[in-house]
């Protein structure tokens, strides 16, 4: 008895402040998707049912929205990863200045992702941007491109400035992973006559499965809810080309209209559980067999 | 990949290592830059890479046109107590997760990761009415508790990665000696380990001092704004004057970054054994 209320006694904060501030505003934000909910019309707040939801599928944006999010997180995923792991095996031997090396690479990550926002949306901008500088200067281009303009390229824009922010993580993480690799199981790899590609993808690769999977599934996670960049280069133009769901969900946020964000909030977690369920689930049974 | 590597090898790893710190640091390089230019160089064809003249301008015009001084010290003030608080209460928490063995814990610790998934902006309406009642709008002490709720779920799994680095029997002989938990916790268990703990704050002050979205819904004088507040004031406004821009760019990010490069090590260390065993 007297154990159980020092634990309490050591958890209570952290659990108060956790249910305060995120648990009862989720369940809120949950009743408030089925209420019309309007800062500006407080006296006026009936349950309507599925009407926020109604309203939100029969908004083109949307749909539109709806598949910018999936080109955000795979196009900034993939490279992410790629590029991360390629960064992990070059950092993987020691060598002189590996600390510092690291602690260079490492301050994209000091920086806020609005802010990182902005200084690509100055680096992009038709103009002034260095962006088309250096693009005009080794040749690849002869006008300069008006990258935030146009709905495909500003999508694109948004993405390279996301890969630029994110590829740290995958190399830290993998980084972490790779020195986990007991070093006999590479000299028996190489004893069996393996060469690099071979031990990398038959036998490292195996080994930090896991981790790798489980970075790969918090990263789409976090990369959904993540509108800070987006926000920063473009606010979802041009004409809400390059908005995502959690950045478009601003745009009712700042209206009041708590019942419409409320409700894109629930979709959004609705779509993240089933994609983190499903993951899962494939995970096991690759394991399984 | 465990044989010495060979020389042709190790002059394409320097190459391409090379190549992707130019590719982190050109960005940073650029704003910098930037911030030192005279208008008319900002504007000026072809591009310069190094500003001429240099000039502070940019850099007075924030603190004369714009109240820049009183943002950076509302955003130092809030995320330093934040931070600090939040490592506080985490440090308990941390502490029990790791330690003791109940049956509710499991659930308390998905409890915590499941923070890391939702959707800011679902709970953010909610928040602000909360917040409205509670009376804490556009006061520093409200954006305070809101950042130290952020904080709490991620820097409990870090610190509980870095208790599982620290035996048991340290503790434990500070208590056979006649000290309670709690001061065995703070004065054997912590000193050993401040880097963790060092990198936690760090951790919490770098989010405190990044984040948006709550700022900007929560602070609406002038008086209480925080840096990304006043930086999204800047940007609304319907053209954005890149000198100044630029210029409070960098007095953002510096102290972040110093601060990260101090502890990056040991950030390191937190997220990785964070996120294998929370």
């Amino acid at each position: 008895m007297r154990r159980g209320l020092g634990l309490l006694a050591f958890l209570a904060p952290a659990l108060v402040f956790v249910v305060v501030f995120t648990y009862y505003p989720l369940l809120r934000g949950s009743q408030m998707a089925f209420q019309q909910w309007n800062l500006y019309d407080l006296r006026n707040t009936p349950f309507v049912g599925l009407d926020n939801f109604r309203t939100l599928l029969a908004n083109p944006t949307f749909w539109t929205v709806l598949r910018n999010s999936v080109v955000w997180v795979v196009g900034s995923i993939v490279p992410q990863l790629l590029i991360g792991f390629g960064l992990a095996l070059l950092l993987r031997k020691r060598f002189r200045f590996r600390g510092v090396y690291q602690a260079l690479v490492f301050f994209p990550w000091a920086v806020s992702g609005f802010l990182i926002g902005i200084l690509f949306r100055w680096m992009f901008n038709g103009e002034f941007g260095v962006v088309n500088d250096l693009l005009r200067k080794a040749g690849l281009i002869d006008t300069n491109v008006a990258w935030l303009a146009d709905p495909e390229l500003a999508m694109f824009s948004v993405v390279v400035a996301n890969v630029w922010y994110g590829v740290t993580f995958f190399a830290i993480m993998i980084l972490a992973a790779l020195q986990s690799v007991p070093d006999e199981l590479l000299e028996a790899g190489a004893l069996d006559g393996a060469g690099k590609a071979r031990t990398l993808f038959f036998i490292v690769i195996p080994f930090i499965r896991t981790t790798l999977l489980l970075t790969v599934l918090l990263r789409v996670i976090w990369v959904f809810n993540f509108p800070e960049i987006i926000y920063g280069m473009t606010g979802g133009g041009p004409a809400e080309q390059t908005h995502i769901v959690t950045s478009w969900m601003i745009n009712f946020t700042s209206q009041g209209d708590y019942g419409l964000a409320s409700a894109l909030g629930l979709i959004v977690l609705a779509v993240l559980v089933l994609f983190t369920t499903f993951y899962l689930l494939a995970l096991k049974e690759r394991d399984a067999r | 990949m465990i044989d010495q590597l060979s020389p042709p090898v190790r002059v394409l790893r320097v190459a391409l290592l090379g190549l992707w710190l130019v590719i982190t640091l050109f960005p940073l390089y650029w704003i910098l830059v930037t911030s030192f230019k005279d208008p008319g160089d900002i504007a000026a064809f072809p591009l310069r890479y190094l500003p001429s003249p240099w000039t502070l301008t940019n850099y007075a015009s924030l603190f004369q046109n714009f109240a820049f001084g009183t943002y950076m010290a509302n955003s130092l003030l809030v995320s330093v107590v934040a931070a600090a608080v939040a490592t506080l209460i985490s440090l308990l928490s941390a502490y029990t997760l790791a330690r003791f063995e109940f049956r509710a814990k499991g659930a308390l610790l998905m409890a915590f990761l499941v923070t890391q998934m939702i959707p800011a902006f679902i709970a953010l309406g909610p928040l602000y009415v909360l917040m409205v009642d509670l009376q804490l709008v556009d006061r520093k002490g409200g954006l305070v508790l809101l950042y130290i709720a952020v904080c709490i779920p991620f820097c409990t799994i870090m610190l509980r990665g870095f208790f599982e680095n620290v035996p048991d029997a340290l503790e434990e002989a500070a208590m056979v000696d006649g000290c309670s938990r709690l001061s065995a916790l703070f004065r054997v268990i912590v000193p050993v380990m401040t880097p963790g703990i060092m990198a936690a704050f760090i951790f919490n002050f770098v989010n405190c001092w990044n984040e948006l979205f709550l700022s900007v819904t929560l602070m609406n004088s002038d008086s209480n704004k925080t840096i990304p507040t006043a930086l999204n004031g800047f940007i609304s406004s319907f053209n954005i004057e890149w000198g100044p821009m630029a210029a409070a760019a960098v007095l953002t990010i510096v102290p972040t970054m110093l601060m990260f490069a101090l502890a990056s090590r040991w950030i390191v260390e937190g997220l990785t054994s964070g996120a294998v065993k929370g």
